[in-house]
């Protein structure tokens, strides 16, 4: 996707997006006075496609399909400086994390495999009651096209120990996945709301 | 009584909100009202010729106006009736606009309650006498606190116009923070050449009286007659013996003390003169760092002093000032950059405040002027300015401008391109503010002729790399996260009310805000006069600002004082406290509770003491009433009957 050249604020602004994301994030982003702490204090800025202190100026402009498609969101590590530098202080950090969701829920992911990995993760959840990491390894490395990613190291962790070739027998695996059918509930339901 | 009633529609400010026909019609139905009218604009000249006329034509005794608040038209209608013949404080008012109009929208409701704040006036007002104010001789000395650049220009003025002026500064030398700078901007004159004439005068007046070194110890007494206890801190040096020679600073041993003047940057003896320019030019010994005070062996200065002036045994002297009003110009203090551990200001050598860059930068700083880094004595090749360092910063408590720091930055920034052509100077900015005559040019002088780079977006962190410091900062502009390898960082560290303002403001009565700033009286009509009447606000001490509205204010302040004086008597408040002595128990309580000392014993023919009210000292407080037993100590004009009557009025 290319980047935002031209905007037409009154066209595409969606103030409902606004006020979810403040809503979810209970942040105030319109305190947000764009200094650019976040930025200067960002480890992953190099690899984004808008550093984080115009991710925040896009969420004040309510440029919902830009923001939610940006790669920057997926590519936060969560680590949180920018949150602690913010001088007006805003959870940059966690407004990044709601954006991830929202992005998530609405299908917008821009990186397919990230969408990917974590519908992989879930579903191992839901079905070993807790994550079984081998299985997920192989289910993601062959969904993303590329089955011999990390191969080399498959040797070394087995003779570790650190790979359980046998997924988890837990107590409560069926419990774990009523979590799911209730959490699909539940979006049913606010999404009637 | 004969009572009328006025309800003021103030426009449609009031009768927007509230029936006033209706509020008028139900007043006639209050006890002793014999007049009810709504009218357009109470206050204006027409307004209060209706009120004057219905006086006469009614033979009214009292009069109610319903209007705004009281704290905005009081005067204004005390005079009317006055003007009519009745005493001034034969009327009450009714605030029914901020109570009421503005802050409801419902007419129903609103109109009620105008009813019941109307007939409370009247409950009250029907218990009203007349009272009349004393006149009391003002004591034409002003006290000015603080000798900075703000009060010594409200000294100067002061003495100008023929006043007793009193300075207390805290510091052992007067000239504040602006004797620190090295030039001011925008137009590069030096700091110390302009400041230091003036510095000279307060010396040299005769009607001024200098107490360096000195602190406010108390406060009591009220506009006019105010007496002022004052802490003269032991310096070990006598003043009027001591010339100022520098002979003992030379010989001092103890040449690691802080250097204050010089912010922390190089050491100064124990016993030292701050700086050359210094009134009083004294030198003043540092108990904390004195051999023979700390560790009793020494005594090298007082063998040296050529006049004799050392005394060892010093202690701290309380004087008492007696004066008429008091200027406050205490000023304010540096932010402590410490608290953004991310700019390791305090652990980096080279990171450093712009105050201390102007010493840097100062002939008389510890470098002699010449820009070189604390840490290894090298010219910087590099320099970056921080802006907004403890300023516009909510997570740091401190959400307002500092209002000079984009422009002493610019200063900074230009001074060192003149001395260090071969420096890049960086400024990191958020938004540059300039409003000042010539100040925008200034900074685009600093950008276009002296190519200083500005960089906008504030700065991550600073960490260091071999010798040089890595500023990790943004250009928004860009969108690019930006890393400057510099040599020397200046934090233009944002200013915050002095240390001690508070407890000062306490001793004043005055009030200030969650900064610690002091409050004006209005903030657009009164801005140096304080709630307390005689003391007046000049420079830093209200809020930031930079020099030519320092020096502004301390004249408006001087100004104000001066008008004060310009009369021999002021009228006293007289809704003050009174005993009734067929009442007072002598118990004493009223004594002990009293804020101001204004209640002392009187002995009767029968040689029974009771409680008695001085009017002229008494503040209104109402303290007295609240604690005395049988209720025989009335605030005039606010007496439980008449609070009692309104609390009736409401409830019926």
């Amino acid at each position: 996707m290319g980047r935002l050249n031209v905007l037409f604020p009154q066209k595409t602004c969606d103030t409902d997006f606004i006020r979810r994301v403040e809503k979810e994030s209970r942040q105030n982003i319109v305190k947000c006075y764009q200094c650019g702490n976040c930025t200067a204090s960002c480890i992953y800025t190099d690899v984004y496609d808008y550093p984080v202190n115009q991710i925040m100026r896009l969420v004040q402009l309510g440029q919902k399909d830009t923001v939610l498609k940006a790669r920057s969101i997926w590519l936060c590590a969560n680590c949180q400086a920018c949150t602690t530098r913010c001088p007006c202080n805003i959870d940059v950090a966690g407004v990044m994390k709601v954006l991830r969701t929202m992005s998530f829920e609405e299908g917008a992911v821009s990186i397919r495999n990230i969408q990917v990995f974590y519908d992989e993760f879930l579903n191992s959840v839901k079905t070993f009651g807790r994550l079984f990491e081998s299985g997920l390894i192989v289910m993601y490395n062959l969904k993303a096209k590329k089955p011999f990613t990390d191969v080399d190291l498959v040797p070394r962790v087995l003779m570790k120990g650190k790979l359980a070739l046998k997924p988890p027998e837990i107590k409560g695996k069926k419990e774990v996945a009523d979590i799911f059918e209730r959490f699909k509930e539940y979006q049913k339901k606010s999404h009637k709301d | 009584m004969r009572i009328g009633v006025f309800i003021c529609k103030c426009g449609t400010n009031i009768a927007k909100t509230v029936d006033t026909e209706a509020v008028a019609r139900k007043a006639l139905e209050y006890p002793d009202v014999v007049y009810a009218t709504d009218y357009m604009y109470t206050c204006s000249e027409p307004g209060q010729e209706e009120i004057r006329e219905a006086i006469t034509k009614h033979r009214l005794q009292g009069v109610v106006v319903a209007a705004c608040t009281p704290r905005m038209h009081e005067p204004t209608f005390r005079r009317a009736v006055e003007k009519a013949g009745l005493n001034r404080y034969m009327f009450e008012q009714a605030n029914i606009r901020e109570h009421v109009s503005w802050v409801n929208n419902d007419r129903e409701s609103n109109t009620l309650k105008a009813m019941d704040l109307v007939h409370m006036a009247v409950e009250k007002l029907r218990l009203n006498h007349p009272l009349f104010s004393s006149k009391v001789p003002i004591n034409k000395r002003v006290l000015v606190i603080g000798g900075g650049v703000a009060g010594i220009q409200a000294a100067l003025d002061c003495s100008e116009g023929g006043l007793d002026v009193v300075m207390v500064e805290r510091e052992a030398t007067i000239g504040g923070k602006m004797a620190k700078l090295d030039k001011t901007f925008p137009t590069i004159d030096c700091s110390s050449c302009i400041l230091g004439p003036k510095m000279v005068d307060i010396s040299q007046k005769e009607n001024i009286s200098l107490h360096a070194y000195s602190e406010i110890e108390s406060v009591s007494g009220y506009i006019g007659n105010f007496k002022v206890k004052i802490r003269k801190k032991a310096t070990y040096v006598d003043w009027n013996a001591c010339t100022g020679c520098g002979e003992c600073t030379q010989k001092c041993p103890s040449k690691k003390t802080h250097d204050k003047f010089n912010e922390g940057l190089g050491s100064t003896t124990a016993i030292n003169i701050p700086f050359p320019q210094a009134i009083p030019k004294r030198a003043r010994i540092n108990a904390e760092s004195c051999l023979y005070l700390t560790k009793g062996k020494c005594r090298k200065c007082e063998k040296v002093c050529p006049a004799d002036a050392i005394r060892f045994d010093m202690e701290d002297e309380i004087i008492t000032e007696e004066v008429g009003a008091i200027v406050v110009a205490t000023g304010y203090d540096m932010f402590d950059y410490s608290v953004y551990g991310e700019y390791g200001g305090g652990r980096y050598p080279d990171v450093i405040t712009s105050l201390q860059y102007e010493r840097i930068l100062s002939a008389s700083g510890p470098y002699g002027g010449h820009i070189v880094r604390p840490s290894d004595g090298r010219e910087p090749k590099d320099i970056v300015f921080l802006s907004c360092v403890g300023s516009r910063d909510a997570s740091v408590g401190r959400p307002y401008c500092s209002g000079v720091c984009c422009m002493y930055i610019a200063k900074q920034a230009i001074i060192t391109r003149d001395h260090l052509p071969d420096c890049n100077c960086y400024v990191s900015y958020m938004d540059i503010r300039s409003p000042g005559k010539n100040y925008d040019e200034f900074v685009r002088r600093a950008q276009e002729e002296y190519g200083i780079n500005y960089i906008r977006g504030r700065v991550g962190k600073i960490y260091p790399k071999g010798n040089r410091l890595i500023v990790q900062g943004v250009d928004t502009l860009m969108g690019v996260q930006m890393d400057i390898e510099a040599d020397l960082v200046v934090l233009a560290t944002g200013l915050e009310a002095s240390d001690g303002a508070r407890e000062l403001a306490e001793k004043l009565r005055i009030s200030y805000d969650q900064y610690g700033w002091y409050m004006e009286s209005h903030p657009k009509l009164r801005p140096v006069e304080t709630n307390t009447a005689g003391v007046y606000l000049a420079g830093v001490c209200q809020g930031p600002k930079d020099i030519p509205a320092s020096v502004a204010q301390g004249s408006a302040a001087a100004a104000k004082v001066l008008v004060l004086f310009s009369r021999d008597t002021i009228e006293t408040d007289p809704q003050v406290a009174f005993v009734n002595e067929r009442v007072c128990i002598s118990c004493g309580k009223c004594i002990e509770v009293c804020p101001f000392g204004a209640i002392q014993w009187k002995t009767l023919r029968d040689g029974s003491q009771k409680a008695e009210v001085l009017p002229t000292v008494c503040q209104g407080c109402g303290l007295c009433n609240a604690t005395c037993p049988p209720k025989a100590v009335q605030l005039q004009h606010c007496t439980d009957d008449q609070i009692l009557a309104e609390v009736n009025a409401v409830c019926e």
